[in-house]
């Protein structure tokens, strides 16, 4: 530890600080029922991308390949894998196949979320033929979890308006295809969602995952649910609420009343930030401490995956990013909000955190 | 060759008795020729957004729009700038040419290339009105 670092660490005292310096198998010890501690591990966005038959972009292989090795090797292990949605790249046959393939060596249990890169070709018929449903929930020791296919959108879009279904893909693939559609839970599931729902303990953690932003943060390229705030509304009577997301390739977080909304990393590509786009506005919240841009020289800077633990009924959300040092965004609870546990205040801010 | 320097002369004899005809000055044009040419650079800007989009750039499928919508990311208003990894000052095509050859696996563009001036036309349409800052990182 240099000088530097040392008396940077005594000035920043506070626990969480500290605890976010220690090994995992110290932090478990803070609770007290430890045998019900227990991580799972969050993969999202590989876009395997079908290029002609066996052949696919290598690239976006490898980000997917690493991301599933590396949590093999995870220790403690997770009790089970989450893939947060977009698979393929146009939801082909191949690309969900091949996704599959290259998820088979993961020797824990997986779920899955749909994104709409796996949906608008074939509207999830090959998916719940070999995954499984697009809604559904579980519960795992102690926490109610939900997976909801927030990737809808209105049904004139989705079946009027295209002359064939791979045109329809084609539309939704574009982030921002002004032709696009904006995403939405719908009615119906917001009606299973309340009846779900309805039988949980309102202490009890809840953890709700969608592909899509369960928040509006910027419509143009569909980070962003249209019915968000509907289903907020749902969310709302628990008292540890977190939403975890993925299709924003990138590191999002916020809190809005008691739910607590996260993001995944690619591990494909990452994506700018909207405020980068000079031509719109964008509601990021202003929580986040930006993901470190990204330079393309490095195949897979900026991409990534992560692996969480809800030992306190909140998320703590660990970043593991192939070529950045790694980040935790975890609950604080006295400021009742995720903050980075090294980053969050500004002047511990890097250079290339920052995005114009 | 002879002949060749013959018939230019002639063409350039026929151009100046058109310009005689109906005579134009460099300070003379109107709010039309102004929108023709506004028009004529939105037709390549355009252009440059198809090729953006396409998949005819590289040899695997990728388009560049898969990791920058609306062109964010590309940062034209700080070039030329100093590339570490390629060891000098380098223009905006060049940094075109290396994203054409590694993610979508593609084959590099001549600088003067439609193409490459299509996608410039593009890439910078989606960045106008932000402030040029040459060298910046
Ligand atoms: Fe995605
Ligand atoms: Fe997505």
């Amino acid at each position: 530890m240099s000088y530097m670092n040392r008396r940077d660490f005594l000035k920043s005292s506070s626990a969480l600080l500290a605890a976010s310096t220690l090994p995992l198998s110290l932090i478990e010890i803070a609770y007290a029922d430890t045998s019900q501690n227990f991580t799972f591990a969050y993969i999202s966005d590989a876009h395997i991308q079908h290029i002609k038959g066996k052949e696919f972009v290598r690239n976006w292989d490898r980000g997917l390949i690493r991301a599933v090795a590396e949590t093999n090797l995870m220790d403690p292990k997770p009790d089970f894998v989450m893939f947060g949605g977009d698979m393929g790249q146009l939801g082909k046959r191949e690309e969900i196949n091949h996704g599959l393939e290259l998820l088979a060596p993961l020797t824990y249990q997986k779920h899955f979320v749909i994104g709409e890169h796996d949906y608008y070709l074939d509207l999830g018929e090959y998916w719940q033929k070999i995954i499984g449903p697009l809604h559904y929930s579980f519960d795992h020791k102690g926490v109610h979890f939900v997976v909801l296919n927030s990737i809808l959108t209105y049904d004139d879009w989705t079946y009027n308006r295209w002359p064939s279904a791979e045109e329809r893909m084609l539309q939704m693939a574009d982030l921002d295809n002004p032709n696009g559609s904006p995403f939405m839970v719908g009615e119906k599931q917001r009606a299973w969602l309340k009846q779900d729902l309805a039988k949980i303990n309102h202490a009890t953690p809840l953890v709700v995952f969608s592909h899509s932003p369960l928040q509006k943060i910027y419509r143009g390229w569909n980070f962003w649910t249209e019915d968000a705030e509907q289903v907020q509304a749902l969310l709302a009577p628990f008292k540890k609420v977190t939403v975890l997301y993925g299709h924003v390739h990138q590191i999002q977080y916020n809190q809005i009343g008691t739910i607590s909304f996260h993001s995944a990393m690619a591990t494909a590509w990452p994506w700018p930030y909207p405020a980068t786009y000079a031509q719109a506005q964008s509601f990021l919240p202003k929580l986040t401490v930006e993901m470190n841009r990204a330079d393309p020289f490095f195949e897979r800077d900026a991409t990534g995956w992560q692996y969480i633990d809800v030992y306190s009924g909140h998320v703590r959300e660990h970043y593991q990013l192939a070529e950045n040092t790694r980040r935790t965004v975890a609950f604080n609870p006295k400021t009742g909000q995720p903050e980075d546990t090294r980053y969050q205040a500004p002047d511990r801010r890097l250079l290339s955190q920052n995005h114009y | 060759m002879q002949r060749r320097l013959k018939s230019s002369a002639i063409i350039c004899v026929g151009s100046l008795l058109v310009l005689a005809w109906r005579p134009t000055f460099a300070d003379e044009f109107t709010p039309a020729d102004i929108k023709l040419w506004q028009d004529e650079y939105l037709v390549v800007v355009k252009q440059g957004r198809e090729l953006f989009t396409s998949d005819k750039l590289g040899t695997n499928g990728v388009a560049c729009v898969q990791c920058h919508p609306n062109a964010a990311n590309t940062h034209p208003e700080t070039y030329p700038k100093f590339q570490k990894q390629l060891g000098h000052v380098a223009p905006l095509w060049e940094m075109i040419n290396w994203c054409i050859r590694n993610p979508l696996e593609g084959k590099d563009l001549a600088a003067d290339d439609p193409r490459m001036i299509a996608l410039q036309a593009y890439i910078t349409y989606e960045r106008r009105g932000v402030k040029l800052e040459p060298g910046k990182h």
